[in-house]
């Protein structure tokens, strides 16, 4: 019984908070772009180096390897390739993904972490930046 | 304003490795706690150093709006009053990394963060503003969105009490720009 309250209590919280499961909505650019300026904007910029590496051009790059940024041991001792799937894995759980990472930020909401990569795949540098 | 570079330069050269009064305050009073942690304090130390770099960022963004003319009274007496604010983050987050054994990451020069922030874009206090208000809604995420990483519940109170001080900078500067506050609850960390 405490365990049914408890868990119907978690599942409310997880609807308020906006956890959508992500078989009922489409990814969203627009949105993933709202996030990335309320969320990641502490520390990251589309062109620019800052606490955190830029984004621009994220997609399709080997983890670690912006040019100017200096990366954790872990993160330039990795050979992954930011693709769709493994930039949602390292939203999700950075350290899982890369132990020994520096990030230490997590994107809890499914569709909130598909949204965030659907934006950051926008980031591409030969078109230009949304 | 070169006293203002002045004293940021002087502040930040004259941390010593002992706790401030400020890290005391925002770790309880409880040096002994920063003293004795045990087990592996690397995770913290290095989330503190993202703080730091956090906290760098920061006061030099106000130091280039306060130095570009832009900001007015009493606009720049707020401006200079939040600088303050990070100021004691920083020589609090400094003295923490390192009576953790860490290294806090070094300030970079203010000509680095003018371009990475993009200052040569800045052409009225409104636009000074709103990159400070982004800034700070940033920091404050990121703050709320590292707390349960911390291995020590402390340092996770000590990320909560950045975060509330980014809240108050950021609904002031929101208040400032004439935009309206967060229609919603819980707006902040999701």
């Amino acid at each position: 019984m405490r365990w049914s309250v408890t868990h119907g209590l978690a599942v409310s919280l997880a609807l308020t908070l906006g956890s959508v499961p992500t078989w009922a909505q489409a990814q969203s650019e627009e949105r993933g772009k709202a996030l990335y300026e309320s969320r990641c904007i502490g520390c990251h910029s589309v062109e620019s180096h800052r606490v955190g590496p830029m984004h621009l051009g994220v997609l399709g790059r080997t983890a670690g390897k912006a040019p100017g940024y200096t990366y954790s041991a872990a993160l330039r001792a990795s050979q992954l390739v930011w693709s769709k799937e493994t930039l949602a894995q390292w939203l999700q759980d950075p350290e899982k993904l890369i132990p020994g990472q520096q990030m230490d930020y997590q994107v809890d909401a499914a569709k909130d972490r598909l949204d965030l990569v659907a934006y950051l795949a926008t980031l591409v540098a030969s078109k230009s930046v949304r | 304003m070169n006293n203002i570079i002045i004293a940021n330069r002087r502040s930040f050269l004259g941390t010593s490795g002992a706790l401030s009064a400020v890290a005391v305050a925002m770790l309880g009073g409880r040096e002994a706690m920063a003293q004795g942690m045990g087990g592996d304090t690397s995770k913290d130390t290095s989330i503190l150093n993202v703080a730091l770099g956090l906290e760098h960022e920061a006061i030099n963004a106000y130091q280039l709006g306060a130095m570009s003319g832009l900001l007015q009274k009493p606009v720049l007496d707020v401006a200079v009053l939040f600088q303050s604010h990070h100021k004691g983050h920083r020589d609090a987050l400094i003295a923490t990394i390192n009576k953790l054994g860490g290294k806090p990451v070094a300030e970079k020069s203010l000509d680095d963060y003018a371009k990475a922030l993009r200052a040569d874009t800045l052409k009225n206090q409104g636009d000074v503003l709103d990159l400070a208000a982004r800034l700070e809604l940033g920091a404050t995420n990121a703050y709320i969105g590292v707390i349960p990483a911390f291995g020590n519940r402390d340092l996770a109170k000590v990320a909560a009490r950045l975060a509330a001080d980014e809240t108050m900078h950021f609904s002031i500067l929101t208040n400032a720009l004439g935009r309206p506050l967060p229609s919603g609850a819980l707006s902040f960390g999701a």
